[in-house]
């Protein structure tokens, strides 16, 4: 079992003709994840990656039905990109592009709570469910099937963990790189209540960083409603207030509102032990599984 | 993007919002002949990015031209928290009787834009936002529609801004989110928007910062960019390679790549005793060259001790990452500085191949290397 993505996903590739579109939508591929379309516009009736291409997202759902969307357009076009991907009707869209201007997902946060789509993203890796299909471009091969749900802020910090997981035997049911702006689709307690649905998932992993206030309510919502195991991790706790850590939704206000003591404090006083390292949080999680 | 005060009230000015008669001027003689021109008294303001400029002594109200030259004087040139004063803003001294705040903000938790305006204007509005929430009545805007005029007037209203000014401060907020909208801003800010005793209100500052992800369709903004820089010589550079980095007080200097995993590599840092340099994310698919860039920046860094490389690949390749390592240290007849690499990940074994370790310190795990690069810091600091 797994959350949001398994061998079923149809997936369409918005800016399948890129370099990053097609490198990843062939390694995508060769995971074993079900791409069933491109969309570009202007490029339709070409092939990409070994699939047709269409000019809209409308076009690929009506002729091959993909019912999930992997967003590699250029950070000018990808906000209209991720509106495209709403209208159509899609289960998921995963936005993967980096540098998406705040106004215009603004603007996109609005239309999706009007729609049924979810959006994971952007600016993030994308999720895996190991062994049956991944929706962007986290390395396949650190992943390994098990029972372990993580949802993470950061993309090579997912990998760190995991890694941390797999070398010890661990394996996860399904990964989720939210994303690292500040206003993001899928957020952590829309995750972690997924995790805690799926009969599968027995221990949750969360990787927070500084920023914002996603890692306190996920806390409160954890405290009230996740009876699965949760160990945490949150990057940033030597960055400097004011200052942006790389990603935009990294910085600590200059009145002190996101940083990692406030949300290390809330995750404590939820039950959630926050490892002061990747290997600490893998230990927690081995503790929970034994 | 932060625009100077000046350059966020031009803005403001040019939009219809009223601001003090003022002018820039970079030397003694300028602020004399600006504050002769405005007429005394006049305030002489430092043009730097950041906060608390009054109180570090970088704004000063002027009378005559003697008070004038000495205020320019002790101000150009000063040393204001690290960044240097070249500019001034000689500005009109307004005679006020109230002192408002209005603001424009995206609340990321909402995912929407939010208008403030609080009767307590003229304080850091942070700490008015801590110690008294109430005192700033907020107003969620639908980003695609727009703030509707119900809505200025709401915010201003419930804020319990006098009735006899209402309508002028509801004109302001309404420009100032409309200006928010078209120019991208991440923030939008006066404080303090002054009432004169005439019942008129003046904007005696401004904040205007843009999202630095639009720059791309705001180019009147990036040009100001350009006269805005300033600040950190290494924070210069670091614009100038494309990468994310911030300068921080230590001496362990550290590169990486996602944003983080090098959040993550610092606080390893600290938490083995040691301490960060700076935060370097050298982004995704970093090629060897960019890999050089890198760790030319870090070592450019006098107070860099010794360096950890710390490179979990993804999209960027250990092979990649290796070479660009091996061309940057080659150069050198001696390595400045020692260097602990540790890959992970995407073809991390050809990675290891390729590293030359004549030059580098390997290991195999994040928190070895970032013990190992502790000690070598500590080492030199022991000298």
């Amino acid at each position: 079992m797994s959350v949001l993505v398994d061998d079923d996903t149809r997936v369409v590739v918005q800016g399948i003709t890129g370099g990053e579109g097609k490198f990843h939508a062939e390694q995508m591929m060769e995971y074993g994840t079900n791409v069933v379309a491109g969309a570009v516009p202007g490029k339709g009736g070409q092939e990409a990656a070994g699939v047709p291409v269409y000019d809209t997202v409308h076009e690929a759902v009506e002729e091959e039905n993909a019912d999930t969307s992997v967003i590699f357009v250029p950070p000018a076009f990808a906000g209209d990109a991720i509106f495209e991907s709403l209208d159509a009707d899609l289960d998921l869209a995963v936005a993967i592009t980096e540098g998406i201007p705040t106004q215009d997902m603004a603007r996109v946060n609005k239309r999706l709570s009007e729609t049924d789509t979810r959006l994971i993203g952007p600016n993030c890796p994308g999720l895996i469910t190991p062994g049956e299909a991944k929706l962007g471009i986290l390395p396949g091969n650190i992943f390994s099937e098990g029972n372990v749900g993580l949802v993470s802020r950061s993309g090579t910090l997912t990998y760190q963990v995991v890694d941390s997981l797999t070398s010890r035997g661990i394996g996860q049911t399904t990964a989720i790189g939210i994303g690292g702006d500040p206003i993001i689709g899928t957020d952590f307690v829309d995750a972690l209540e997924l995790f805690e649905d799926d009969p599968d998932t027995d221990a949750i992993v969360m990787c927070g960083e500084i920023g914002g206030e996603d890692e306190e309510e996920a806390a409160a919502f954890i405290d009230d409603y996740v009876d699965t195991p949760v160990a945490g991790f949150i990057a940033g706790r030597t960055a400097p207030p004011g200052k942006r850590m790389g990603h935009a939704g990294a910085i600590v206000s200059g009145s002190g509102t996101g940083t990692a003591e406030s949300k290390i404090s809330a995750l404590n006083d939820a039950g959630v032990p926050v490892g002061d390292t990747p290997e600490e949080v893998a230990d927690h999680i081995e503790g929970y599984l034994e | 993007m932060k625009l100077h005060e000046y350059q966020a009230k031009q803005v403001f000015a040019d939009a219809g919002v009223p601001t003090p008669d003022s002018q820039l001027a970079s030397d003694v003689d300028g602020v004399v002949a600006a504050a002769e021109e405005i007429g005394y008294p006049v305030a002489v303001k430092a043009q730097v990015q950041v906060g608390g400029r009054g109180k570090a002594g970088g704004i000063k109200l002027v009378e005559d031209e003697d008070e004038a030259r000495e205020a320019a004087e002790s101000i150009l040139g000063m040393d204001l928290k690290g960044y240097h004063v070249d500019r001034v803003l000689v500005e009109e001294a307004v005679d006020f009787v109230n002192e408002l705040y209005v603001g424009i903000t995206m609340d990321r938790g909402e995912g929407k834009p939010v208008a403030m305006v609080s009767t307590k204007g003229g304080v850091n509005i942070e700490e008015v936002a801590e110690e008294d929430p109430e005192a700033i009545a907020r107003e969620h805007i639908d980003p695609s529609f727009g703030m509707h005029p119900y809505q200025a007037r709401k915010a201003v209203y419930d804020a319990g801004v006098d009735q006899s000014v209402a309508r002028d401060v509801s004109s302001v907020l309404t420009t100032l989110y409309e200006l928010w909208d078209e120019k991208d801003g991440s923030d939008a800010e006066i404080n303090p928007l002054m009432v004169t005793s005439d019942g008129e209100v003046i904007a005696a500052d401004a904040v205007m910062n843009i999202d630095e992800d639009a720059l791309f369709r705001q180019p009147e903004l990036a040009e100001m960019e350009e006269e805005a820089a300033g600040g950190d010589e290494l924070e210069q550079k670091a614009d100038e390679y494309g990468f994310d980095y911030v300068r921080l007080d230590g001496n362990v200097g550290i590169i990486g790549n996602g944003a983080g995993l090098v959040m993550t590599t610092l606080d390893l840092v600290d938490h083995y005793g040691g301490q960060p340099a700076n935060f370097l994310d050298v982004g995704g698919g970093a090629k060897a060259a960019r890999i050089a860039n890198a760790l030319d920046m870090v070592f450019s860094d006098d107070n860099v001790d010794s360096v950890v490389f710390n490179i979990f690949g993804g999209i960027t390749r250990g092979d990649e990452v290796a070479r660009g390592i091996n061309e940057a240290l080659e150069q050198f007849d001696e390595i400045p500085k020692p260097v602990v690499v540790r890959l992970a990940g995407t073809n991390w074994e050809e990675g290891m191949d390729i590293l030359n370790e004549d030059l580098v310190t390997v290991e195999q795990t994040l928190e070895d290397a970032v013990q190992r690069a502790v000690e070598y810091a500590d080492e030199v600091t022991e000298q």
